[in-house]
């Protein structure tokens, strides 16, 4: 079986473990919601506020705001593309392709041979198949990655999709693209 | 799911373009967001609440980067396609599984799967292997060339 990658550094303290389950299922929609929060894990609303400021300095967040559902938005085409890079080069052209505004992510991940030779996966976005198909072949003259196996992976139905929880509750969803 | 059922208005355009990242980090953070837009709080709470009920706004709050709060992997099945339906419920049924995407693969079912810790997660991934009778290949993040997931939407 595969290797798991390795934890940062545990994030201390049992306040900010309570603090991270209380928002990850979003601030509540309220004129104080760091107050709100504050009340249901016993700190003050200065406390929480201190506590996230230091949680996304520290990089724990990517970012703090309104999560969009793309598909809800008409965004209704994904595709997980995946590319074979030689080891030497990923870093470069991860760089090159992850300035693309319509790529959502890309990540560096181990080859599984035999069955899984691609060692670098991009998210994209469009409101159809003909448009991702576009954006891939708009990164693949960009980046100079003719040679360079890749694969779209579209998406069909969304079985689930919420963010990175800790604890319950999550929504489950089966939805079937038009 | 698809379109919307309506057409949005440009406050609503703005709030969910221009508030993508960096929510003010003070008490009364959606005023600020008013502010901007012009309208009052009530406004954008209520605005906020209407989308998040329709689906559209999955929640207002902090996007994690991986493995800073706990580990996580992607992992992806080849299942039988007669079975994808039923194989797909049982990756749901775990609390630690948060996306589950049908893709078009041998490789058809893919998966993120978050834990507290590396056990956790391998246990996970162990039980998901014995229930549906299928090898998860999994595929943890090495490396982020990407600095952030919000994306600039363009409206139709």
């Amino acid at each position: 079986m595969g290797m798991i990658s390795a934890p940062f550094p545990a994030m201390p303290g049992h306040h900010e473990q309570a603090l991270v389950a209380a928002v990850q299922a979003g601030l509540p929609l309220v004129p104080r919601p760091f107050a709100a929060i504050a009340d249901r894990i016993g700190l003050t609303e200065a406390e929480v506020i201190g506590r996230l400021r230091d949680l996304r300095d520290r990089g724990v967040f990517k970012r703090l705001g309104v999560v969009v559902r793309h598909r809800e938005l008409g965004y209704d085409a994904n595709a997980m593309v995946v590319w074979d890079i030689p080891d030497v080069q990923v870093s470069k052209l991860g760089t090159c392709l992850a300035r693309f505004p319509f790529v959502t992510l890309c990540y560096r991940r181990p080859r599984r041979p035999p069955v899984w030779p691609y060692n670098l996966f991009t998210m994209i976005h469009g409101r159809d198949r003909n448009q991702v198909l576009a954006r891939i072949s708009e990164l693949v003259d960009s980046c100079a990655l003719d040679a360079v196996p890749h694969l779209a992976l579209f998406s069909r139905r969304r079985f689930k999709q919420c963010g990175a929880r800790y604890q319950p509750p999550c929504v489950h969803t089966t939805e079937h693209p038009r | 799911m698809g379109t919307p059922e309506r057409q949005l208005s440009s406050i609503e355009q703005r709030l969910l373009n221009d508030f993508q990242h960096d929510m003010p980090l003070e008490p009364r953070p959606f005023a600020r967001l008013a502010d901007s837009l012009g309208v009052t709080e009530q406004q954008v709470l209520s605005l906020l609440s209407r989308l998040q009920d329709e689906g559209v706004v999955s929640r207002v709050g902090p996007v994690f980067r991986p493995n800073r709060v706990g580990v996580s992997t992607l992992a992806a099945l080849a299942v039988p396609p007669a079975r994808l339906t039923e194989v797909a419920e049982q990756v749901n049924a775990f609390v630690e599984v948060n996306h589950n995407y049908e893709r078009e693969h041998e490789f058809n079912l893919w998966f993120v799967v978050t834990a507290p810790d590396t056990r956790h997660l391998r246990g996970v991934l162990d039980e998901i292997a014995r229930a549906t009778d299928l090898e998860p290949l999994e595929l943890p993040m090495l490396e982020d060339y990407f600095i952030d997931l919000g994306f600039p939407l363009q409206w139709a």
